[in-house]
């Protein structure tokens, strides 16, 4: 492939219409009655967006082939947390105003709260070894481990949207169903696996059909950083 | 020739001017009434003398209340584009946009139940049962967020009396129209439609309860329940109920649309209480809308020299 600078561009500016859209609105005033609300509201929602475009891109290089795609994924992971940072710091700065006292009152009382803090801390250690000198001084292996908080992260995010509307469930359970699409596709892919090796480990008698589509499947190994290295 | 001076006519001989425009307007219906009658031509939705009741007709011979809060106003973009009204979807800015496809004349209320003068009203006759009344009154929602309102509306209990409940009235049970064409949100069952709202009786009785048909001065908007809802200020917004169709005199505590979806986090009555938190989220402080810093939530939202008296003894805890 060919040089992906311009294309990390364009994609590092789509990435900012939302924040761009809020500031614009936010500058118009015309954020409607409860400005804080739609902020929130509107940080929380991108967060979740974009934590399931990150999760998408595995599965969509697996399916497409388009192995490429895996030089957006730290990009793509980058900005949820960005959007968590802004989410955050709305409740902390522009909800409670620094209120420590109702900030660890609702940390510890309110599960939607509680739900949404703890996916939020577990997407910090993320961030900050998303850089090549980190991924180094982990090993591929490990870094791979702890990134798979991500999934833990998201199933968060979506449990503190579902805990936090009133009756209409709807939005929520949407973010819940691509998801479990998402999370769907890497449990079908680790059982292929293990049926792999199983199939690997057994005398040849089995249906050669169902162990190929497995290897194919499962292309090059997963979240190995070397396929992040190599161009 | 003897001219009066005009200090000579007394200030309460003077026929004050909504008496007289009153009996204008009297002679004006009975003699359309007439009219329609002697034809058998009914005026399809006749409207009375105000031409057409539309949102955003003004609203002749309204008082101002005493009991009205001096606080700033919210402005009126902000009450009539920010809404809870899941009739017409859930989101806050739905209904100003999807409530333009609610009939609001002709209007019926049905008033039942355990009243010796049970009666169908049209809507524009129910709003006549009593002086209109300019009421601002602080709107407390359950979602933490607040606005100061400047109702039109008259005392729920002027109805109450004329219909004449009998000992087994304990409570009154509302109900808003139910029509999935009319009303897109009632298409997807976010509640149990129709919408259900219940008062006790000496809450309903209670000087502060209106039944509502106007905002600042005019015809009440769609989307902020047109043609007639209830205002309960010492309770959450939700307990309002808008478009009401039926008005129910009952014995039994009836079930409200937030009980049957959420029980442990909506009870019956309701109050605005600080000390009380919703289960998911505390309820000692609100914005109040158009400002940045939150207040602090009021027992009763303010009003509790009007009603602490009606839940004495009770535990607020468990009639949350």
């Amino acid at each position: 492939m060919k040089n992906f600078t311009w294309i990390k561009v364009i994609v590092f500016l789509l990435c900012l219409i939302p924040l761009g859209l809020l500031g614009w609105n936010a500058f118009t005033s015309s954020l409607g009655a409860n400005p804080i609300e739609v902020i929130t509201r509107s940080t929380g929602k991108w967060t979740l967006v974009f934590l399931l475009i990150t999760l998408s891109v595995s599965p969509l290089r697996k399916i497409s082939r388009w192995q490429w795609l895996i030089k957006f994924r730290r990009m793509l992971g980058l900005f949820a947390f960005f959007y968590v940072c802004l989410h955050f710091t709305t409740y902390i700065w522009l909800d409670q105003f620094f209120d420590l006292m109702a900030i660890s009152k609702d940390v510890i009382k309110r599960p939607f709260i509680t739900v949404g803090f703890s996916s939020f801390v577990l997407l910090i250690p993320l961030a900050l070894t998303s850089n090549r000198a980190m991924i180094k001084r982990l090993g591929g292996r490990r870094w791979q481990n702890l990134h798979r908080l991500i999934y833990l992260s998201a199933i968060g995010g979506v449990v503190h949207f579902l805990w936090l509307v009133k009756a209409d469930l709807q939005r929520p359970l949407i973010y819940g169903a691509v998801l479990m699409l998402l999370l769907g596709f890497r449990i079908a892919v680790w059982t292929r696996l293990t049926q792999v090796v199983k199939f690997f480990n057994k005398p040849r008698t089995t249906n050669l059909r169902s162990g190929l589509w497995a290897t194919a499947l499962r292309g090059r190994p997963e979240h190995s950083p070397r396929s992040n290295r190599a161009g | 020739m003897l001219i009066k001076k005009p200090s000579d006519i007394k200030g309460s001989e003077i026929t004050d001017k909504e008496i007289y425009l009153n009996r204008r307007r009297f002679l004006i219906e009975t003699s359309a009434a007439a009219a329609a009658v002697a034809t058998g031509f009914v005026f399809p939705g006749y409207l009375g003398d105000s031409g057409e009741a539309h949102a955003g007709t003004k609203l002749d011979g309204v008082h101002k209340s005493p009991l009205s809060t001096d606080e700033k106003k919210t402005p009126f973009k902000d009450i009539t584009n920010y809404n809870n009204f899941y009739e017409f979807g859930t989101d806050k800015y739905s209904p100003a946009k999807n409530a333009k496809s609610l009939i609001t004349r002709p209007w019926t209320v049905a008033v039942e139940g355990e009243i010796s003068r049970p009666k169908v009203y049209d809507v524009d006759e129910l709003i006549k049962i009593s002086p209109l009344e300019e009421r601002i009154y602080r709107l407390r929602c359950v979602e933490g967020w607040s606005m100061v309102i400047p109702w039109v509306g008259f005392p729920l209990n002027a109805l109450i009396r004329r219909v004449e409940p009998n000992s087994k009235a304990k409570y009154v049970a509302f109900t808003t129209l139910h029509d999935p064409k009319q009303m897109l949100g009632q298409r997807r069952g976010v509640l149990d439609w129709p919408y259900v709202e219940g008062l006790r009786m000496d809450e309903a009785m209670n000087p502060l309860t209106i039944l509502a048909v106007g905002l600042y001065g005019e015809i009440l908007p769609n989307q902020n329940g047109a043609p007639i809802r209830l205002v309960v200020p010492w309770k959450y917004g939700f307990k309002s109920i808008k478009s009401i169709v039926r008005i129910r005199f009952v014995e039994k505590q009836p079930p409200t649309a937030w009980e049957k979806a959420a029980p442990n986090e909506y009870g019956f009555y309701s109050n605005v209480n600080p000390e009380v938190d919703h289960p998911r989220w505390s309820q000692a402080r609100e914005r109040r809308i158009g400002e940045f810093w939150k207040r602090k939530t009021l027992m009763f939202n303010g009003y509790a020299d009007h009603v602490a008296h009606l839940y004495k003894g009770m535990n607020l805890k468990t009639h949350f």
